[in-house]
C-alpha cells in the first residue's frame, strides 16, 4: 500500500504545484468553470421571464377588416386592451408573407345576421406554424368567446330563461402543480450547468497531465522511475479531481447566491439556496471522479493537446442529453433511472430544486452506480497507461 | 552490469530488433553504434523496461527485468530519447521530483541535488523555470534527474544530440567521471568520433542486428582496416550485403 501511496502523493503534489503556476488551469478551475453556468443560467432565465411578461402586458395589435360592421364588438375588444390597426387589402397574403401576425375580418353580412339572431361569422387569419403568434391568437379567441357568451346569456335572459341552461357542464380548473414543480420546468437546464462546472474545472489539467506530457516528451522519462503506472495515474486523477471539486464548490455557491437574484415570482417556485448547494455537493462527488477518469481516458487516446481539447469539447455536450431528454420526455422517474450515471444525478438535482427530498435509496443507488463505473474505467485507463505506446511520444 | 540476451522486437511487419545480445560491464563505457533507424532506441527501451521484448531477456546486475522491472529501474539511471522537462518547475524542482519518485529519503534529497548541480555546473540555472532552456541546459537537467538516485548503471540515448562543441566536451568528461566511479555506462550514438574518443567497448548495430562487437582494436582487426571509421563502414556494409 505504501508503494502505491507515496509516489501517488508525490505525483499529486507536483501536478498541483505546476497547475497553480498555470494561468489557464486556474482560470478554468476558479473562474470560467464555476461561474459560466450560473451566469448563463441567470441571463437565460431573466430573458425568458422578461419575454413572457412583455407578451402578457403588451396590448394586442390586431388588424381589423370591416370594423364598421360591428362597432359594439370593436369597443369590447378595445376594453380587452386590443390595439385596432387599419385594414389590409389581402389578409391571406399579409399573413403568409409575415407582414402581419393576426387579422380579424368582419364580413358585410355580420350586422344582418346579428340582428336576425343567426350566428354571425367573424374570421381570424393567422399562421399556426409561427409559435410566437399563438399566444396572441389565444388572447383574441378568449376575448371573442367572452363577448359571444355574454351576448348569448343576455339574449336568453331576454326570453325569460336562466342562462345556466347554456352551461350543462361547468369546468373548474384545479391545477395540482405545486409552485415549485411549475418552476422546475424552467430549471431543466440547471443540472447540466452544474455538471458543466465539474467538466470545466479539471479539463485543462486532464489534458496537460496526459496528452500534454506526452506531447512535451516528459511521459517516457516519468515512466522509467521505479513506480507503478497505477500510482502515477492515481496521483494525476487526484489532482484533476481537486480542481474539478474546487470548481464545483465555487459553482454551487454561485448558484445558491444566484437564487436570490431570480425574478421575484421564480423565488417562490424554485428552491435554489444554501440547502440545495449542501445537498447537491455529496451527489456531485462521485460525478467528479467519473468526469476526471473519462477525461483522462479521452486524453490518453489523443495524439496531442489540441486533439484532446477537441474531444473534450465534444464530451462536454454528453451531459446535455439527460437534460434534453428530461425536458422533451418528462417521464416519471423510475428507480432504475437513478442508477444511470449523469441521469441519476440530474434527476436528483431536479427533485431538490422542486423542494422535494431525495430518498436514501435513490441517492445511494445513484452514488454506488457511478462509483462502480469509475472503478471499471480506472482499470481500462490503467491498462492504457501501462501500454508501451502511451509513454512514447509521437 | 547490463546484459541483453537475444532481444527481439517487431512492430507489425517491421522487425526493429532481432537477436541482439551484448554485455555492458561495470567501470566501462560501452557504445551502441549504428546508423539512424538501426534499432538503437528500441534496444535501449527494452533495457530500461519501457518496452517488453517479444523474445530474449534483460538482466541488470543479474536481476531479470521481466520479473522485477521496478528493481531494475532502481538500478538504472536513464537519459531517454525523450527528455521533456516540466516547464513550470525550476531545474531544481524537476530534479527533486525525480528524487521523490525514486523514494530517496527526504533528508538526503537536498544534499544529493546540491551535489549534482555542482557536478554538472548548473548553479546559474538552478532556480529558473525550465521554459526557454537551451538544449545544453535541458540535457544537463535531464541527466541530473536521471542520476539523482545514484544508480550503478547509466543508459544514455544519443546524449550529445543537439549539443554544441563545448557542451559535448564537458558531457564526455562527465561520462568518464561516471566510469571512474566504477559505474556501468552504456550510450547510443551514430557519431563515430564519439565512440572512438570514449568507449572501452563498442557494439555495432545495423538493421536491428548486432553486426560486430569488441574494443576499437578488435573491430579494426576484424575489418582489416587501420581506421575505425573505415572499419565501421565496412562492417555495416557487409551486413547490408548479407541482407540482400
Amino acid at each position: 500500500m505504501k508503494q502505491l501511496r507515496t509516489p501517488s502523493i508525490t505525483v499529486y503534489l507536483k501536478e498541483l504545484r505546476e497547475s497553480f503556476r498555470d494561468r489557464r488551469v486556474l482560470l478554468n478551475a476558479l473562474l470560467l468553470g464555476p461561474l459560466i453556468g450560473p451566469v448563463m443560467f441567470l441571463v437565460i432565465l431573466r430573458l425568458a421571464v422578461a419575454h413572457e411578461v412583455e407578451q402578457a402586458e403588451k396590448s394586442l395589435p390586431l388588424v381589423v377588416i370591416g370594423s364598421e360592421h360591428a362597432p359594439a364588438l370593436i369597443s369590447i375588444l378595445k376594453q380587452a386592451d386590443v390595439e385596432i390597426l387599419p385594414p389590409v387589402d389581402n389578409p391571406e397574403v399579409a399573413i403568409r408573407t409575415q407582414q402581419r401576425d393576426l387579422i380579424l375580418r368582419i364580413p358585410a353580412d355580420y350586422p344582418e345576421d346579428w340582428r336576425a339572431g343567426r350566428p354571425a361569422q367573424v374570421e381570424i387569419f393567422y399562421d399556426s406554424s409561427r409559435r410566437e403568434t399563438m399566444s396572441q391568437v389565444q388572447r383574441l379567441r378568449n376575448a371573442l368567446n367572452g363577448y359571444s357568451q355574454l351576448q348569448s346569456s343576455m339574449r336568453i335572459i331576454a326570453r325569460g330563461i336562466s342562462p345556466a341552461v347554456l352551461h350543462p357542464i361547468a369546468i373548474a380548473d384545479r391545477d395540482q402543480a405545486t409552485p415549485q414543480s411549475r418552476g422546475a420546468m424552467m430549471f431543466a437546464m440547471l443540472p447540466y450547468f452544474l455538471v458543466l462546472t465539474a467538466f470545466m474545472g479539471g479539463m485543462f489539467l486532464a489534458i496537460d497531465a496526459t496528452a500534454g506530457e506526452r506531447e512535451r516528451h516528459s511521459l517516457e522519462p516519468l515512466f522509467i522511475n521505479p513506480v507503478s503506472t497505477a500510482s502515477v495515474l492515481l496521483g494525476k486523477l487526484a489532482a484533476i479531481c481537486t480542481f474539478s471539486l474546487i470548481s464545483v464548490i465555487i459553482g454551487l455557491t454561485a448558484f445558491a447566491i444566484a437564487g436570490y437574484y431570480l425574478p421575484a415570482d421564480m423565488q417562490t417556485t424554485v428552491v435554489l439556496d444554501a440547502r440545495f448547494a449542501l445537498l447537491a455537493l455529496p451527489l456531485m462527488l462521485p460525478l467528479v471522479l467519473l468526469i476526471a477518469i473519462v477525461q483522462t481516458l479521452v486524453t490518453a487516446y489523443s495524439k496531442n493537446f489540441r486533439e484532446a481539447q477537441t474531444w473534450l469539447g465534444l464530451l462536454q455536450l454528453i451531459p446535455m442529453i439527460p437534460s434534453i431528454l428530461l425536458t422533451i420526455l418528462p417521464f416519471k422517474p423510475q428507480l432504475w433511472a437513478f442508477a444511470v450515471p449523469l441521469l441519476g444525478q440530474q434527476l436528483a438535482f431536479t427533485r431538490l430544486l422542486r423542494g422535494e427530498s431525495v430518498t436514501l435509496l435513490q441517492s445511494s443507488l445513484c452514488t454506488s452506480a457511478t462509483l462502480l463505473t469509475v472503478v471499471g474505467l480506472f482499470y481500462i485507463v490503467r491498462r492504457i497507461y501501462a501500454s508501451e505506446r502511451l509513454a512514447i511520444s509521437p | 552490469m547490463i546484459e541483453a540476451r537475444g532481444l527481439h522486437k517487431s512492430f507489425g511487419n517491421v522487425n526493429a530488433v532481432q537477436d541482439v545480445s551484448f554485455v555492458a560491464r561495470d567501470g566501462e563505457i560501452t557504445g551502441l553504434l549504428g546508423p539512424n533507424g538501426a534499432g538503437k532506441t528500441t534496444t535501449l527501451r527494452m533495457l530500461y523496461t519501457l518496452m517488453n521484448p517479444q523474445r530474449g531477456e534483460v538482466r541488470v546486475d543479474g536481476i531479470n527485468a521481466a520479473t522485477d522491472a521496478i528493481e531494475v529501474r532502481r538500478r538504472l539511471g536513464v537519459l531517454p530519447d525523450a527528455r521533456g522537462l516540466y516547464k513550470r518547475l525550476t531545474a531544481r524542482e524537476n530534479i527533486e521530483y525525480y528524487a521523490r519518485l525514486q523514494a530517496l529519503p527526504p533528508e538526503r534529497i537536498g544534499d544529493r541535488v546540491d551535489h549534482l548541480i555542482r557536478l554538472l555546473e548548473m548553479g546559474d540555472i538552478e532556480h529558473r523555470y525550465t521554459e526557454g532552456f537551451s538544449q545544453g541546459q535541458r540535457v544537463k537537467t535531464a541527466i541530473a534527474r536521471a542520476l539523482v538516485h545514484d544508480p550503478r548503471n547509466v543508459i544514455l540515448d544519443e546524449p550529445t544530440n543537439g549539443l554544441d562543441v563545448m557542451a559535448t566536451r564537458s558531457l564526455r568528461e562527465f561520462l568518464k567521471t561516471l566510469r571512474g566511479e566504477g559505474r556501468c555506462v552504456l550510450f547510443s550514438t551514430h557519431i563515430m568520433q564519439e565512440v572512438a574518443a570514449l568507449c572501452d567497448r563498442i557494439v555495432i548495430i545495423a538493421h536491428g542486428r548486432v553486426v560486430a562487437q569488441g574494443t576499437a582494436d578488435e573491430l579494426r582487426e576484424l575489418a582489416h582496416e587501420t581506421n575505425l571509421e573505415d572499419a565501421f563502414v565496412k562492417l555495416i556494409g557487409e551486413e547490408a550485403q548479407a541482407m540482400q
